[in-house]
């Protein structure tokens, strides 16, 4: 039965739609009888043709605002007010400030590690403001902005980073792996890409919700586009039909590999067609290209539960991580341009100078105060005890079996007897 | 991959029971089912892939939120453990995945970190590993490194394990001792449908993520009267299936048949009554129960199909000479799959077979 109606099917595209599709086809070949491949639905041509990557364009960067803050096609401007884009604004220094403070005090050794955000603030900060709150996000680690949007505070980075008693994951991960359930941004773990299929497992069980109106976004960088992982969340998504953004920050660099190195084709977005998936590329420096870009991702995933890949542009500015000099693998000078004027913040900036929406003197009074607020915060943080070691050992499962309860007696029986050996001034008690 | 589907037409015409089934597929083992029904009420026939349908059925009759998906589940299973149920249940929650272990384990994370039911299906437990470092490094950590703020407690996931008298080294294999190294998940191996059923009931109700290993010799040697009625079978807890006082046999999965077998052959032969334990749960897994028996005993015998090196086998002999040092009358043995990949045709000389365990029976009392 199917079959009959595949080849009439065939029959009626040669007719159609592909006869005259290209010099090589053979007419008589598309018309001859046939049956249809169950893998893929194309003319025949009596001819070999190599499908080139060079045959296709690559796919246009989104963009719509110049470097000095103008909106270049005034159809795009989503007139946002004053309001949102201020906040966008504050959000965005407010993150750049505390990474540059973070930063230095890993330098100092107060915190173990740390990771910035520079240059993909607007990324962050352009496709939370599209998105709804309640929409659940699968980050990577360098997306902090996203949870500044949301309502992360300072003491939740900073209590995070010092893993003391007021940190909500318990002090059991390196700094920047955050997570918040009322946030809804779940907890990041430092494997890479295995958020991406996560992420779509997420987006099945939230379709299957009557009325549901909340969409997944995973972010992952280039790099980790070429984890296995990537190729699962990207081909379940688009088979099972899965309301999911596919985020990729392509910000140049995974640790010192640049993206040259990474992949050949045309760098992630272009991997959507590949796997049946609609793609769109836009500027991750320009904010509003970010956050038009990001509505209608959203719009189209909520629709018809069908994924997206997004692929923001960017320049990761900061050296990988702490453990990271990236003067080894990049000149400095290379950094200036995307420092100064290609800095997603300046471009906003000027649009806000442009609006008079802000000045030179706010911006140092913001700055100013928002560094007091996080140098304070370090000093709280800082004073803030670990949470009890017992801690150590909840959590493994819902409900803690007997060897965890026989070997917690057993370290409890030995710190008991060996307490000066142990730092445990600094970690809360039973009392 | 193509070899991967090959099997999945083997166990059909494979019958379990050697007597009546051709010399090339004749087993090793002998199953028996179990003397005592788990709970009282109307029971039916089934063999073990019924009673995991069973199992499946009733997980997804009541819990709407539960979604059941692997590679070839639609169809009904390349071991027909989901035969009808997306015919019951719809193409929405019973279906295939692409052909992607590592995706099938992050997308059955997915689904559970939102509070509903995942239940997967690796095909076989010899290709879990592309799915190893999902398993391992996020549904096992997830609950703890995010401070309990998120879990996938709702996650199970069923794999075929073990030999199958022609699997070879891909189609053979017995993980468990890799994930029984990972805090945070739950790993149990069923001996028969009644167990099969009673365990997949309590996995997929569980608040951790479970992986049950389901001996795929069992699918269809084993048959037991079921209980219609849902029931679970504790996580955690061994079944003394054989009382004794001389000798303790430990075992799980198949190998449960082979000890049982062992323990009339050694009864018959050394006049020593063994005490047969089903150890079921590898993690976490019966302390107190296998103890109880070797201080009782004094002597041990561990069984399990894995290589010999680091196999679960050497975490209870640990523990064992740990906890019962004083009451040991002899070493404690260990009879496994040797120290190779799981061979084609050697099988009959890799298993820890009757002949092999009743030599170390024989070696525990002459100690």
């Amino acid at each position: 039965m199917s079959l009959i109606r595949n080849v009439k099917l065939i029959r009626k595209l040669t007719v159609k739609g592909y006869k005259c599709f290209s010099t090589s086809v053979n007419c008589n070949a598309n018309s001859a009888e046939s049956v249809v491949f169950p893998g893929a639905t194309a003319p025949f041509v009596v001819k070999p043709e190599l499908s080139l990557p060079s045959n296709n364009d690559p796919i246009p960067i989104y963009r719509i605002m110049d470097r000095n803050g103008q909106i270049l096609e005034s159809s795009q401007d989503p007139n946002l007010s004053k309001e949102i884009v201020t906040k966008m604004f504050r959000d965005m220094v407010l993150l750049n400030t505390m990474d540059k403070i973070l930063y230095e005090s890993q330098r100092q050794g107060r915190i173990s590690f740390y990771m910035t955000n520079s240059g993909e603030e607007a990324s962050h900060v352009g496709s939370a403001a599209a998105l709804s709150n309640n929409d659940l996000v699968y980050a990577q680690y360098r997306e902090a902005g996203v949870l500044v949007w949301r309502g992360f505070t300072i003491s939740d980075f900073i209590d995070q980073c010092y893993g003391n008693s007021d940190d909500q994951g318990k002090g059991r991960q390196m700094p920047v792996h955050y997570g918040s359930k009322k946030l809804n941004f779940v907890t990041i773990s430092s494997p890479l890409a295995t958020q991406t299929s996560q992420a779509v497992g997420a987006a099945y069980a939230l379709k299957r919700r009557p009325n549901n109106d909340r969409c997944v976004v995973t972010y992952f960088g280039e790099g980790a586009a070429s984890e296995g992982d990537a190729h699962a969340a990207f081909n379940f998504a688009a088979t099972l039909s899965c309301p999911v953004i596919l985020f990729c920050r392509n910000n140049g660099f995974a640790i010192s590999t640049p993206s040259d190195e990474q992949y050949k084709g045309d760098g992630i977005a272009g991997r959507g067609v590949g796997y049946g998936i609609p793609a769109i590329r836009v500027d991750g420096t320009d904010i509003f290209a970010v956050y038009n870009a990001t509505k209608i991702a959203r719009d189209y995933v909520l629709k018809d539960n069908k994924p997206i890949v997004f692929e923001a542009m960017a320049y990761r500015i900061g050296h990988h991580s702490t453990s990271d000099d990236s003067t080894a693998y990049r000149p400095a000078e290379d950094l200036e341009v995307w420092n100064t004027v290609e800095s997603p913040i300046t471009k906003l900036k000027n649009y806000l100078n442009n609006r008079g929406w802000w000045n030179e003197d706010e911006e140092n009074d913001f700055v100013k105060q928002t560094r007091k607020q996080i140098l304070s915060q370090i000093s709280l943080s800082e004073k803030k005890l670990k949470p009890n070691w017992r801690e150590m050992f909840t959590d493994v499962y819902c409900e803690m079996p007997r060897n965890i309860k026989d070997q917690l007696a057993e370290m409890e029986d030995h710190v008991s007897r060996h307490k000066e050996h142990y730092p445990l001034a600094n970690f809360k008690s039973d009392n | 991959m193509f070899l991967q589907k090959l099997p999945s037409i083997l166990p059909k015409h494979f019958n379990g029971i050697c007597n009546v089934s051709p010399k090339r597929f004749s087993s090793h083992f002998t199953y028996t089912p179990d003397e005592k029904a788990p709970i009282a009420g109307p029971k039916v026939k089934m063999n073990m892939f019924q009673a995991i349908n069973n199992a499946l059925d009733i997980s997804l009759q009541s819990d709407e939120s539960a979604v059941l998906f692997g590679e070839d589940v639609a169809f009904g299973g390349v071991f027909r453990c989901s035969m009808n149920l997306q015919k019951k249940y719809g193409k929405e929650r019973v279906f295939n995945t692409p052909l992607c272990e590592q995706g099938i384990a992050g997308f059955g994370i997915g689904i559970a970190n939102t509070g509903s039911t995942a239940i997967a299906e690796i095909q076989f437990a010899d290709y879990i590993f592309p799915a190893f470092d999902q398993i391992i490094n996020e549904a096992a950590k997830c609950r703890y490194r995010s401070g309990n703020l998120f879990d996938c407690g709702s996650l199970t996931i069923r794999a075929p394990c073990g030999a199958v008298g022609h699997g070879a080294l891909y189609h053979s294999q017995s993980p468990e001792a890799f994930f029984a190294h990972v805090p945070g998940l739950k790993v149990v191996i069923p001996r028969g449908p009644n167990k099969a059923k009673g365990l997949l009931l309590a996995c997929v109700k569980d608040k951790d993520p479970c992986i049950i290993f389901e001996p795929k010799t069992l699918y269809r040697a084993a048959v037991e009267e079921v209980p219609e009625a849902p029931f679970e079978s504790a996580i955690g807890q061994a079944d003394i299936l054989r009382p004794g006082n001389d000798v303790t046999l430990i075992a799980w999965g198949t190998q449960v048949h082979v000890m049982k077998e062992v323990a009339d052959m050694a009864k018959a032969k050394f006049k020593v009554n063994c005490e047969v334990i089903d150890l079921v749960s590898i993690l976490p897994w019966d302390k107190e129960t296998v103890c109880n028996s070797v201080k009782k005993c004094g002597r041990v015998v561990i069984a399990h199909e894995a290589p010999l090196t680091s196999g679960f086998g050497a975490e209870i002999a640990a523990t064992i000479q740990e906890e019962c040092f004083l009451h040991l009358e002899a070493p404690v043995q260990r009879v496994t799959g040797w120290d190779t990949p799981f061979p084609h045709v050697f099988e009959p000389f890799y298993l820890p077979d009757k002949h092999r365990c009743l030599e170390a029976i024989r070696k525990v009392i002459e100690f």
